[in-house]
This record gives C-alpha cells, structure tokens and sequence, in this order.
C-alpha cells in the first residue's frame, strides 16, 4: 500500500467549471420552453374571478384573447368598462374584425381549433360581455374559454 | 508542423447564460392559463322553430342585476344550487317536477342506462357581475362533473378525470352530458 502513496502529492485538483455552462443552458431551455412572454401590454386592470372546476387551456398557439376591465388610467380613460384587444382599446364593433384578422393569421388546418380566451375582471358586468359573446357567435367563433383562477367560489 | 490553436476560454460562458436565464425569467410568466370552457350556440335560425321541452325538462337558473338567484321559481343560493342541480337531473324519486328519463337504452361499457331529458336554462341581467356569472356557472359545471365521477367510480373505479381508455371517456359523456344552455339575452333590469 504504501508504495502508491510514496512520491505523490497531497493537492486538490481544481473543480472544473467547464460543464457548468451546460448545464445553466438546460436551465435556460427548460425556462424558454415552459413560459410565455407576455403578449400583450394591460391596459385595463383585470382580477380574474375564482372557480373549482378549472381546465387547462391547451395550445397557447391557437388562442386569441380579449380583455374586459376598468382602464388603470382611470384619469385618462374613464372608469366605463372597455375592450382591449391585442395592444389597444376596441368596441365591440371591432370583434368580428380582430376575429378575421386571428384566422388570417393561422393555417387552414388549425382555425377550427381557434379558441377565444375571456380575460375578465370580476367586477365587470355582463351586459358588455354578453354584446361580446353575440359579436362572437355571428361571425361563428363559437370555442371560447373564461380564464379564471383556481379557488373556491363561494365567500 | 500544425500550430496548436489556444484552447477557447469557457469559464465566462457561464456567465453570460445566467445572464440570459435571470433575462427570461423575469420578463416571462409561468402563468398557465386556466378557466371553464364552454361552446357557444350558433345564431338562432329564425325560419326553424326550436324544438319543444316539456317544462319540467328545464331547469331555469336566472342571475338578476343584484347578483340574486331565481331557481326554478323560488329564491336559490349559491351555496346549494350544485345539489339542487344534480338533484334535478339524477331525480331518484323519479319526482314529476324534477327531469324525466328517457327509455332505458345500452351504452357501450356502462349496460343499461336512463338518460335524462333535463337541461339547464341559465339567463342573466345585463347588470349582472361576472363574478357571479362565472359561480354560477362553475356550480353547474361542478354538478355536471360530480355525476360524472360518480357514474364512473360505480363502472369503472376510477374518477371521471382519472379514465385513460378513451371509449369509457366517451360513455360517460354519452351518459351525462353536458347540458347547460344560455338563453338568448334579453335586457330586463336596467345596467
């Protein structure tokens, strides 16, 4: 035994740090995969309301939303309700528009698939979202989602 | 002779991927989006007639512009509106104001089965929260989904959301679907 030890020093050999780029990429990849960036700036404050029996919104891809609040500029804006579509306010005469312009965008395959996300403030009434829901069914995008939280609904 | 090339210097690398990493982390967001998916009934045709329900088929759920709820004709709750839902369609007393069956008739996988008849009629005011739209909702669809569990926890063992064979799914849903109509708005109370 004592042969092996004899002539060798006792050092630490240094931890080798080449790999660690590696695996800070996987990190990355696996963050750049699992998340979505933003996709489009709020102008209208919305908290969303809580439900139990929520479903997972499949294929982010085929989703278009529309947004349903207060404005947080309530100086500038008003406090009324409003739309906002993609990066700015609409009316609901401009529904049918952003629709078309959504399908436009996706292949002939993948627009049956289209579904409309509801991203609404709890406050809101449903006067304004049902003038959305009617826009919706005449120019027949009928798959539509209310995006809630999880949680109980009864207070 | 080839001259060596100097090995390439790996150990800012690191650096400059934490970088992009603390980059991505914070302008994203891990929010899955979750909700109630629902479809939408086409327009009305106004040439055809809707079909006739016997109105003990109906279970009529109106929300006013005070967030209060008219349940069959009586003050409802919230709190309760789930078991009166599934009482509705379940009705094991076979009581003649709640839904009828329909004949009793084989589904693949489940034997014999009474359907029933029942639907649901929500209606909402114009000044109706949306809070409350969606409790409401999410009562029906919590109905809707118990009855579900149930009928297959009784088949197959296993909760409704827990089936892996895709024609038990299928069965389930031929059994107990989900029947939950809006009525066409109409403005009663002011906004």
């Amino acid at each position: 035994m004592a042969r092996f030890r004899k002539g060798q020093k006792k050092e630490v050999p240094g931890i080798n740090t080449g790999s660690m780029s590696d695996i800070i990429f996987m990190f990355l990849f696996f963050f750049m995969v699992i998340t979505t960036i933003r996709e489009a700036t709020l102008f209208v404050k919305i908290n969303a309301p809580s439900a139990t029996e929520v479903q997972k919104l499949e294929r982010k891809n085929l989703v278009s939303y529309i947004y349903i609040g207060t404005p947080i500029k309530t100086n500038l804006y008003g406090s009324e309700s409003r739309i906002q579509l993609n990066d700015q306010f609409a009316t609901v005469d401009d529904i049918a528009e952003f629709i078309e312009q959504e399908r436009a965008a996706r292949s002939e395959y993948d627009r049956q698939f289209l579904t409309t996300s509801f991203k609404i403030d709890k406050e809101v009434k449903m006067g304004i979202v049902t003038d959305v829901k009617q826009e919706l069914r005449k120019v027949g995008a009928y798959k539509i989602n209310y995006s809630t939280k999880r949680g109980s609904v009864l207070n | 002779m080839a001259r060596k090339t100097p090995e390439l210097q790996t150990s800012s690398m690191a650096d400059i991927s934490f970088l992009l990493l603390t980059f991505f982390l914070l302008t994203s967001s891990i929010d899955t989006d979750l909700g109630l998916s629902r479809k939408l009934p086409p327009l009305p045709d106004e040439s055809v007639p809707p079909p006739p329900i016997k109105q003990r088929n109906v279970f009529v759920v109106l929300v006013n512009a005070y967030d209060m709820l008219l349940v069959e004709g009586k003050p409802g709750n919230i709190n309760t509106l789930r078991e009166d839902a599934k009482e509705f369609f379940l009705n094991p007393n076979n009581d003649p104001n709640l839904s009828e069956k329909r004949p009793i008739e084989n589904i693949d996988y489940i034997g014999p089965y009474e359907r029933s008849k029942g639907v649901i009629s929500l209606q909402n005011d114009r000044g109706t929260s949306y809070e409350m739209y969606i409790a409401v909702q999410n009562e029906l669809t919590a109905a809707v989904n118990e009855m579900r569990d149930e009928l297959s926890m009784d088949k197959f063992g296993k909760k409704f959301d827990d089936l892996t064979n895709e024609e038990h799914r299928k069965a389930i849903q031929k059994a107990i679907p989900v029947a939950i109509s809006e009525a066409e708005p109409k403005d009663i109370g002011g906004d």
